[in-house]
């Protein structure tokens, strides 16, 4: 067998591809929270939750309503989107004024909130989620087989991620964020609607963690805990990557994906801690983080 | 256009503009005088609506301010070019320059404007804040003449340049002038204050204290240096 490193090509493949995929996911996940971090100065803990109800969503399209996998990749952000105005203008735009501390509690419990309100409803187990017929099946790659909707999820986390890096930093809309980012009353005193914006920027972010969320739905099966299982991790990445960058979210993802993938071959012990081992020793050499600006 | 009565504003507990009465007429250059501390920027930014607290009325066109919210002021068509200047380390110079959405017809278009300051067209894609403090000046005036708002507030433009760099400014604001805008200058340097404006208030205190119209500068200029301490 073709081997590397002393290890089955197969093996490191699949790792790798294994890595790829949650890095797809990290990824999508920290560069929500970040834009949402940059504008509101907030930590988003109902990110985990918000990406759970956009898998929920789907699976609520599909069953009672007949709509199909691609358009809930497009529905369910646009209904958590419009929930995330909701939790922004009746909540979190109230603690603006107050301590950060405030708002990571505040969206926390939210979290616990719409988690045990799924959980209430559907169990702990979930519900399963179709593949959609085109994604079903695997390509050889010739080294290895590939699931086909595990290499659309990389390719479609891939895509949004760039969609989104290029609206923020090569549109007038990003100019404007990335302004008032730095100095919101002034961007104000110019004629721009700026609370309007923040809470547009909120539904923003949780639309891509909705998004993430109906890319999970067909991997994981659609359960109350698939958000909590994945946001610590997604911390951690937004840490490593710096808060609020939206370029080290995107590459702090994938990136650390990969890395854990490649942990499960050379010491699998090691794979679920070593992205924390990775946080630490980032905040050790570079607090403000690998993309940070300053501290 | 502008008319100030009785402006009260506060930043937290203390209690900074005690009744700033004054006006500016269409088309004038006013500046507002004062040593440092007078509140003078309190003035500006309470007329844009950046002050946590204000009270009184500040009129502008006949329609009250003093309730809006600062975007609406700047909608209603007020600009400020902030003392700080204001330029946006994350933008470009040309992001900077086309921040400010144009809210009338009216304002420069970005020929005229790469004419009046040629540096903002060679340094188009630098980052705003690797400009030298006078071309982060002049991008901060050049922002508010895209937007077509016919009352521009001045902070200081002139604090700490060149000589040649502030003739620029003057020549600049007399050109606006020309083009009917009208602008409340604040400046410290009334030299350079006379080559530019129509009228001079005097801030003390939180107060507006004496107006000297420019033809009249000569005459008082004992009175001004005992104001201005200079
Ligand atoms: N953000 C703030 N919080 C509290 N006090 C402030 C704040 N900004 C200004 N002040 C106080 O308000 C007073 C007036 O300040 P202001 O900046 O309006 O003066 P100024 O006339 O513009 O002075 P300068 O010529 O130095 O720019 C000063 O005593 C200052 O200490
Ligand atoms: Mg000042």
């Amino acid at each position: 067998m073709f081997m590397i490193l002393g290890y089955p090509a197969p093996l490191m493949f699949g790792q790798l591809l294994l890595g790829l995929i949650n890095g797809a996911f990290y990824a999508l996940l920290s560069l929500g929270l970040a834009v949402i971090f940059g504008m509101l100065n907030i930590v988003n803990f109902a990110h985990g939750a918000l990406f759970m109800l956009g898998a929920f969503v789907a699976w609520g399209l599909l069953n009672f309503l007949g709509i199909n996998y691609w358009a809930a990749l497009i529905l369910a952000p646009l209904v958590v989107g419009a929930f995330g105005v909701v939790l922004e203008k009746a909540f979190i735009s109230r603690l603006y004024k107050l301590d950060h501390l405030y708002g990571l509690l505040l969206t926390f419990g939210l979290a616990l909130v719409i988690e045990g309100l799924a959980r209430n409803e559907f169990g702990s187990s979930g519900v399963p989620y179709p593949i959609p017929s085109i994604l079903q099946g695997a390509a050889n790659l010739g080294f290895m087989f590939m699931p086909i909707y595990r290499g659309w999820v990389v390719l479609a986390s891939a895509i949004m991620c760039l969609i989104t890096w290029l609206v923020i930093e090569k549109t007038s809309i990003g100019a404007t964020l990335r302004a008032a980012t730095e100095n919101a009353p002034l961007v104000q005193a110019f004629g721009i609607n700026v609370p309007r914006m923040i809470t547009l920027t909120y539904a923003g972010g949780v639309a891509l963690a909705a998004f993430a969320g109906v890319l999970a739905a067909p991997i994981y099966s659609v359960n109350p805990n698939m958000g909590a299982n994945f946001i610590i991790t997604v911390f951690a990445v937004v840490v490593i990557g710096g808060m609020g960058s939206i370029l080290g979210s995107i590459v702090t993802g994938f990136g650390l994906g990969v890395i854990e993938g490649l942990t499960k071959v050379f010491y699998p012990q090691g794979s679920s801690v070593v992205i924390f081992v990775v946080m630490v020793i980032v905040l050790l050499v570079r607090p403000a983080g690998l993309f940070g600006k300053g501290a | 256009m502008l008319e100030v009565r009785g402006l009260n504003s506060w930043y937290g507990e203390s209690h900074i503009l005690h009744g700033v009465d004054f006006d500016v007429k269409e088309g004038e250059v006013v500046t507002l005088l004062g040593r440092n501390g007078a509140g003078k920027t309190t003035t500006m930014k309470s007329i844009m609506g950046l002050v946590p607290r204000r009270e009184g009325s500040v009129t502008f066109k006949g329609a009250e301010t003093i309730d809006l919210r600062s975007d609406l002021i700047a909608r209603a068509g007020i600009a400020l070019c902030p003392e700080e200047r204001g330029i946006f380390a994350s933008l470009s110079v040309t992001e900077n320059l086309m921040l400010p959405p144009v809210i009338a017809p009216g304002g420069l278009d970005l020929a005229t404007i790469y004419a009046l300051f040629p540096n903002l067209k060679d340094r188009a894609g630098s980052q705003g804040t690797k400009l030298s403090g006078g071309e982060q000046q002049m991008l901060a005036i050049a922002r508010i003449l895209r937007t077509g708002a016919k009352l521009l507030l001045l902070d200081e433009p002139t604090e700490g340049l060149a000589p040649v760099i502030v003739q620029q400014i003057g020549r600049t604001i007399r050109e606006i002038k020309k083009r009917g805008f009208t602008v409340l200058l604040v400046e410290q340097n009334f030299r350079f204050a006379a080559t530019v404006a129509d009228r001079h208030f005097v801030m003390e205190h939180g107060r507006v204290i004496d107006m000297i119209p420019n033809h009249d500068l000569a005459a008082n200029m004992d009175k001004l240096h005992t104001y201005l301490g200079v």
